[in-house]
């Protein structure tokens, strides 16, 4: 037990800046620059989590994204963020981390014993199992268990996160040897140029991998590199993870800039993207290699040149491959004893390294909670606290796949790598298969000059290359429960095999069978490994095994950063009145309505009453409410009159001037789509009023059909519905109340008869008055400027006092039309209802010209007896309303079966009884007929009748 | 996210479009359409795997136009007005 901080070394971390952090109770110390995960190695901590399964004790197996194990949840910055990587996540001061799926520490985790079932919980088991009598009554006990991490719903994030949308000419992923290699030719052809990379410092793999370049030692170059490029004006984007390539080159990246809020979401839309995204090192198969102490050989020589950590004392170095070989030596320059075990019989010798063992491999590793030891196929044992392994390089082809980029398998890097360019991306060093540091230079330089051009040299790397020479291993001698494949969702090589022996053999079935590849790090250590197993133990070849499809995002990202602003009020922002404030004033209680935030009634309270009130008041004397929300689109020109007869189920060209009409308007289909009045203010002339949640989807169709079949220079139309506010006063006393305002109109019925528009004058401005009613009462529509709207609105209240009229909200508004049977399109409508449906078979019959939907009426379906027809429903006096959603319902033998159902429901104060719309089949013929309601098993009685139950004879409206 | 080409306005996000159909489905009119014709217009497409014409609208700007665009890899080779009586 030895892994500990060397005296000196470290070129990430600043010993003049010690800090202490906390992890599962316990005091950490660590360096300004340190990782989690660093700090964890340095103080020799050595469980870290808790396996997804088995709860099997976990240690930290790599440096960077691509984390299986050393997964955190750190309360920071004042928030918990749950599943973070401890490899990547900064140490700072006072930050408090917790292990993982362990209870109440790694260390002594209370559900380590469900490792001694491992063997009676393969994969499927829960499937297989968790059946009788169904999945259900199990699922909350198992998910309770199951899952990563913990999400705190009282941990709110410091503010939202910023999202910035942003565009260039070259996007490079990686600032890597091959990433700034890229940048820097793109920099010198004056290309802009975005360069991002998930470390905090730049360099990729010159950070830790020896290496000469243009003379300088490979960091040194790295960070000369940037600077160059920050002169040239690249934009270098360090913390900054690409996790999706969308269509058309849209980039997503999250930078996290150690802040309260959620990291930054950029939206980057590059004409061409460089994925120099290196490569990730796979693990081996031999049993017990989870144990914590194993760990990926090039994340050790990363602890060691970028933290100054030296892992283990008595080091074993597991290789299949030359890659570990500086590792080997580079540790044991550091003073730890090191044996090199490689599976080839002909590797290569390690300059220091005191034991090579060629041509063998690992069996097993020993120890119970941490490694102590490992065993080889000779036999031999060798003692070990810390068991290093390389069994190859998996590309990062991530990116390359999301845009749709094609795999090669390459037999010399035992991977799969890019086959070449996709037209919008190209891949550039050991993300592309490179191994030397040439080579990764010189692709890196390449693809950027196959782009933009550029003249800069490629850089000339010197010293010793890498080569790879790898002879895979994919199995161990024993699929055993004990060989990890996946260490994340603890997927063993007896996992796949039984996959494999219950046929499923495709990867999309073994991924979702076994969950290989699934949860936080979706497989980067071990798909290849899992899909290599399957191939070897169904005879395939790899290739013919395939990959399971990419996805984005490549890293977890988090929520906030993708929802930015979009939260709260302003998750879908509701559309606001101009009289908002009068009618807070009031005390209006405020109610969403199809997109709107109106006033549902006045003066708090429960509701009830006080609608009822409103709307007994409402025809007692008179109404004042808030109609602003109607649509108001005009539509202008010498075809004006042509076009709304063909928008318009009723025939609208034969309206006058100065005259006002209800209308439908029908989907192609024939269905009803919105309903309102038009209103011919002159020749050429149209003003259309439409639903109140509709002004949008109405204005784009009237648009679709201008551009379609009309002569738009001849036809114009403007939305005004934002630019006016409308006040409506409604009841038999409204006429009294609007004489006494200065509207300079002549209000006598003779002039403004029911169904007419004049213009008048509000305070020397312009306004409108229309007489259409929506309640069954005269009333008068008045339409002001918007920031008029206030004046109107409290001289009309003002004078409202003296003819005792209410102020009434939707509520009431919608009793009063219920009353009268007027409908709301989408309420007493729905996907199936025809005008004739409505009642309105009169266009239907005698128009003989071309409108929107017509053919659609006379289809066999249009024309069925039974169809769904509006009528009123009644019940007893005395009876509570029906629900609103109730169902007609008929016996059929001994079920019953729907026949409608109830689509408006209210108490009329006026009526004295309770009122009710329904759609019921061939319900226009069946009036004076009692039909079952039913709602949530309780069965009524409703009488049909007439959709109208208030002033039959419409008297009212002139009254 | 795809980035389409308005005729007027020019690139743009694709949420900031709205899809119109395609293009080239004439409106059967007269007294004698029959079903069988109506409900063609009404419900059957190509939806061709490879290039197709596209109706689409730009709702920032309110015009329809027509676009050429693979549906499989949604490679945009042409955007142009509406000529407006164009089949
Ligand atoms: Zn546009």
């Amino acid at each position: 037990m030895s892994a500990r901080r060397l005296d000196r070394g470290g070129s990430d971390i600043d010993r003049s800046r010690p800090l202490e952090f906390a992890f599962d109770g316990q005091k950490v110390d660590g360096f300004h620059g340190d990782t989690i995960a660093s700090a964890l190695l340095a103080s020799n901590i050595r469980i870290v989590a808790r396996s997804f399964k088995h709860h099997r004790p976990r240690g930290v197996w790599g440096a960077g994204v691509e984390e299986p194990n050393a997964l955190v949840d750190v309360a920071d910055l004042g928030r918990l963020t749950p599943n973070v990587r401890a490899t990547v996540a900064p140490a700072r001061p006072g930050l408090v981390a917790r292990s993982v799926n362990a209870s109440p520490t790694a260390r002594a985790d209370r559900y380590a014993f469900l490792d001694r079932f491992a063997r009676f919980i393969p994969a499927g088991f829960y499937y297989k199992t968790f059946l009788w009598p169904n999945w259900r009554s199990y699922e909350n006990r198992i998910r309770a268990m199951a899952g990563l991490g913990r999400v705190d719903p009282a941990s709110v994030a410091g503010g939202r996160a910023d999202q910035i949308n942003a565009h260039c000419d070259l996007l490079v992923v990686g600032a890597g040897p091959a990433g700034l290699a890229a940048a820097l030719q793109a920099g010198s052809a004056g290309a802009s140029t975005i360069l991002v990379d998930d470390g905090a410092r730049p360099g990729g793999s010159l950070r830790h991998r020896a290496g000469v370049i243009d003379g300088a030692a490979a960091i040194d170059w790295a960070e000369a590199a940037v600077a160059e490029l920050k002169r040239q004006g690249v934009e270098y984007l360090p913390s900054t993870t690409a996790f999706g390539v969308y269509d058309h080159n849209l980039v997503g990246l999250a930078q996290r800039r150690g802040e309260a809020r959620p990291d930054t979401l950029w939206r980057v839309r590059a004409r061409h993207v460089i994925v120099a995204a290196g490569a990730i090192e796979r693990p081996l198969p031999f049993a017990n290699n989870d144990l914590p102490g194993i760990m990926s050989a090039d994340a050790a020589l990363i602890y060691l040149r970028r933290y100054g950590v030296i892992v283990g004392e008595r080091i074993v170095v597991a290789t299949n491959n030359d890659s570990a070989y500086e590792v080997a030596d580079a540790l044991a320059e550091a003073g730890a004893a090191v044996t090199v075990i490689d599976s080839r019989a002909n590797g290569r010798a390690g300059k220091l390294a005191s034991d090579v063992r060629f041509g063998r491999r690992l069996t097993s590793a020993r120890g119970r909670q941490v490694v102590e030891g490992a065993m080889l196929n000779d036999g031999a044992t060798i003692a070990a606290d810390c068991i290093l392994v390389s069994g190859g390089w998996t590309p990062t082809v991530h990116l390359f796949c999301q845009a749709r980029g094609k795999l090669a398998w390459r037999d010399e890097l035992a991977a799969f790598a890019p086959a070449g360019p996709t037209s919008l991306l190209s891949v550039a060093g050991a993300a592309a298969g490179a191994i030397s540091l040439a080579d990764t230079l010189a692709s890196g330089a390449k693809a950027a000059r196959e782009f933009c051009g550029g003249a800069a040299p490629i850089p000339v790397s010197a010293g010793r290359e890498n080569t790879l020479r790898i002879d895979p291993i994919w199995s161990s001698a024993e699929r055993t429960d004990r060989v990890w494949i996946d260490y994340q969702s603890d997927v063993t090589a007896k996992d796949v095999e039984l996959a494999a022996r219950e046929n499923f053999v495709s990867v999309e079935h073994l991924k979702r069978y076994t969950t290989l590849g699934m949860a936080t790090d979706q497989g980067k250590t071990s798909n290849i490994g899992g899909l290599a197993l399957m191939a070897e133990i169904t005879g395939r070849q790899i290739a013919e095994v395939g990959t399971t499809t990419y996805r984005p995002p490549y890293a977890p990202t988090s929520f906030a950063s993708l929802a930015g602003l979009r939260g709260g009020a302003l998750m879908s922002p509701l559309k606001r009145l101009p009289l908002e404030a009068a009618h807070r004033a009031r005390g209006a209680v405020f109610r969403e309505y199809g997109g709107w935030l109106r006033p549902a009634y006045y003066g708090g309270g429960p509701g009830e009453p006080q609608i009822q009130e409103e709307a007994r008041q409402a025809r007692r004397s008179a109404a004042i409410f808030d109609a602003s929300t109607l649509g108001k689109i005009e539509v202008v020109g010498p075809q004006a009159a042509e076009f709304v007869d063909f928008i318009y189920y009723n025939a609208m060209s034969t309206l006058r001037p100065g005259r006002c009409r209800y209308g439908l308007m029908l989907s192609e289909s024939g269905i009803v789509f919105d309903d309102g009045v038009l209103a011919r203010l002159g020749e050429d002339r149209f003003l259309v009023s439409c639903s109140s949640s509709h002004v949008g989807a109405v204005h784009a169709r009237l648009e679709e059909w201008r551009q379609d079949r009309f002569d738009r220079k001849r036809l114009f139309i403007h939305n005004a519905t934002s630019h006016l506010a409308t006040v409506t006063v409604s009841g038999p006393r409204a006429k009294a109340l609007l004489s006494e305002l200065a509207l300079r109109i002549d209000l006598d019925d003779s002039a403004l008869p029911h169904m007419a528009v004049c213009d008048g004058d509000f305070q020397g401005g312009e306004m409108r008055v229309a007489r259409v009613s929506f309640t069954g009462d005269r009333s008068y529509e008045i339409s002001v400027p918007a920031d008029r709207a206030e004046d109107l609105w409290m001289q009309l209240i003002e004078l409202g006092k003296r003819f005792e009229a209410a102020v009434i909200g939707v509520e009431a508004l919608m009793i009063l039309r219920a009353e009268k049977g007027y409908i709301g399109i989408g309420k007493d409508t729905d996907g199936a209802t025809m005008p004739h449906d409505l009642g309105m078979a009169g266009p239907r019959e005698r128009r003989l010209d071309e409108y929107v939907g017509r053919r659609s009426l006379f289809t066999e379906e249009a024309t069925r007896a039974d169809r769904r027809q509006l009528v009123g429903l009644s019940v007893s006096a005395g009876e509570p309303p029906l629900a609103t959603g109730a169902h007609g319902v008929e016996a059929v033998g001994s079920k019953q079966r729907s026949i409608g159902y109830v689509t408006s429901s209210y108490m009329s104060p006026t009526l004295g009884f309770p009122i009710a719309l329904g759609l019921i089949e061939r319900g226009a013929s069946r009036r004076g007929e009692a039909v079952d309601i039913r709602h949530l098993g309780e069965m009524r009685r409703a009488t049909i009748g007439a959709p109208c139950a208030f002033d039959l004879g419409g008297t009212r409206l002139n009254a | 996210m795809q980035l389409f080409p308005c005729p007027f306005c020019g690139p743009r996000d694709e949420t900031e479009f709205h899809y119109g159909g395609e293009a080239g489905n004439v409106r059967p009119e007269g007294a004698n359409v029959s079903a069988d014709f109506w409900a063609n217009y009404l419900w059957f497409r190509a939806n061709p795997t490879g290039p197709s014409r596209e109706i689409w609208m730009h709702m920032t700007c309110g015009e329809f136009f027509v676009m050429t665009r693979d549906a499989s890899t949604h490679v945009v080779a042409d955007s142009s007005p509406n000529s407006g009586r164009e089949p």
